[in-house]
């Protein structure tokens, strides 16, 4: 059969597909709490307009305080385009935030690993360092009472003290370099291979890889001493360093 | 602009209400226009303190409502004129309180006075917020004993992430922590933690410490903040506490046990 014009005009290319990178502004959530986000979002897009005017966003999950907190997808939806802006997608969190953000129309992103961009090497002999992405947090005011904080994919540093009633959790290692009095749980991804490190162990419970041991356990002998806390065959070791 | 102080502590009963009186009468004292407010609603207290309760004529809530001007609320003290207060009502339920009310009131306060210190009730609940809220400076009263310390951790959790400052990311208010009802004898007997055990589990600056003192329960039943009877130890302690608030180094004083003199040692006194 001859290729009629009509099915040229239909073959011919209205569109490529090719994957491209793009840079997107990302709204890294610290608290489920949309109503008082929402209000500050406006007072930042306040302060520049033009900059965030129908600007695409990604909302980031990794960073919020409380990384099992319900999040109304909807109302964050609804809140970033009251602003002006336009949310694309999302990632992180767990597989309920998951659904609810698709839910709410969102779809699921990776974020890329902040690669420097490629450029001709001007000096070759530099060793070639590519900066991983760093998911590790480090606090340096003390971590009281009541607080809880989680690290999702890192490392968390404190360099202060963690009070009698917190909570401070990674799915990487865990350092603190004032008094640990609190809880404190590394690997709680299940990463058996992390570690705790601290100055003075005075700790309400320790975990790794969700093997714990309650203060009533934990030796006198190693109290007050810089330890390390891993894992060997599946129990917990405390020990001196 | 004002100096916003709260006076806090999670934990009832510990000495705010004195702290505050005390504080606020020491701040006018030293020449500063001085407000002092009760976050109290329902249980007013501070005026009675104060010695100002039959003076009352509207309050915080009638402000924030107003229904009054904040000029006709406020209690000009009559032994200092530097000092102002601005009574709790004693018949509104707690949620009269709201965050914009209490931010204008301060805001209102904030123009014509040096420090406006804010008597927080009990807890964390909505009264306790509030009067953190918008503070810059904290004073962190705390009983030596164990759960006393606690809720004064909880609580500074709280200031480091609840506040006006910590939400707009400024610099975060400015905590001390002041040790009321101490008494070395019972710290030597072991029955109350001492200076230096609540300094290790708070690790907090140290504003002063008030040691147990009759002469507090004397100052309040009869409305005179405790500051203003100089010979008492409370007294000149709370005076110490406003002089090192002000930047001056001023020892300790009332952490060691005193050594009896001769007089004392013969009659047991
Ligand atoms: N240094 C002290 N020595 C002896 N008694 C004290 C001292 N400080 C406070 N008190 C007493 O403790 C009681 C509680 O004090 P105050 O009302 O100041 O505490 P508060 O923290 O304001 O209480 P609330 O949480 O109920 O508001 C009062 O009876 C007071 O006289
Ligand atoms: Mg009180």
């Amino acid at each position: 059969m001859p290729v009629t014009h009509s099915e040229s005009v239909e073959f011919s290319q209205t569109f490529e597909i090719k994957s491209g990178a793009v840079n997107l502004p990302v709204l890294k959530l610290l608290t489920s709490d949309v109503g008082k986000l929402s209000s500050q979002l406006r007072l930042k897009v306040s302060q520049a307009p033009d900059f965030f005017r129908n600007a695409p966003m990604a909302i980031d999950l990794h960073n919020l305080v409380d990384p099992n907190a319900e999040i109304d997808f909807v109302a964050l939806v609804r809140a970033m385009r009251n602003c002006g802006l336009v949310p694309v997608g999302f990632c992180g969190g767990f597989e309920k935030h998951h659904q609810a953000a698709q839910a709410a129309g969102l779809s699921s992103l990776t974020l890329a690993r902040q690669e420097p961009p490629q450029q001709p090497q001007a000096t070759p002999t530099k060793p070639k360092v590519l900066p991983e992405e760093v998911h590790s947090r480090i606090v340096e005011q003390p971590v009281r009472s009541g607080q809880r904080i989680y690290v999702p994919g890192g490392d968390l540093v404190v360099m202060s003290q963690v009070s009698a009633g917190a909570e401070i959790m990674a799915d990487g290692n865990i350092h603190v370099y004032g008094t640990l009095r609190g809880r404190a749980l590394a690997g709680v991804q299940g990463n058996l291979d992390c570690r705790i490190f601290c100055q003075d162990l005075q700790a309400e419970l320790v975990a790794v890889g969700g093997h714990y041991r309650i203060s009533e356990n934990i030796d006198d002998s190693l109290r007050g001493v810089p330890v390390q806390i891993y894992l060997q065959d599946q129990s917990l070791i405390i020990e001196r360093i | 602009m004002a100096r916003i102080i709260v006076v806090t502590s999670g934990k009832g009963g510990v000495g705010k209400t004195t702290t505050s009186a005390a504080i606020s009468m020491g701040l006018a004292l030293k020449g500063y226009r001085t407000a002092v407010i009760d976050f109290d609603v329902g249980l007013r207290n501070l005026d009675l303190i104060m010695g100002c309760e039959r003076r009352v004529v509207y309050d915080f809530v009638n402000v924030i409502n107003g229904e009054a001007a904040l000029n006709q609320a406020l209690i000009k003290d009559k032994r200092c004129d530097k000092l102002f207060i601005l009574p709790a009502s004693q018949t509104r339920d707690k949620d009269s309180l709201t965050s914009e009310g209490v931010g204008k009131v301060l805001g209102d306060l904030s123009k014509d006075f040096d420090y406006i210190v804010c008597d927080s009730p009990a807890g964390i609940e909505r009264g306790a917020m509030l009067a953190m809220y918008y503070a810059d400076d904290a004073i962190v009263v705390t009983n030596p004993e164990v759960s006393s310390v606690r809720d004064s951790d909880r609580m500074l959790g709280i200031l480091a992430s609840k506040s006006r400052r910590a939400e707009r990311g400024e610099e975060p208010i400015k905590e001390y922590l002041l040790l009321t009802r101490y008494s070395p004898h019972r710290v030597k007997l072991g029955e109350m933690l001492s200076v230096e055990d609540v300094q290790d589990i708070l690790s907090l600056h140290l504003l002063g410490v008030i040691p147990e003192s009759k002469a507090v329960l004397n100052a309040s039943n009869s409305g005179i903040p405790v500051i203003l009877d100089e010979k008492s130890d409370a007294g000149q302690a709370f005076s110490d506490v406003v002089r090192r608030y002000l930047g001056e180094d001023v020892t300790h004083r009332f952490i060691e046990l005193e050594k009896k003199s001769l007089f004392g040692r013969l009659f047991g006194g």
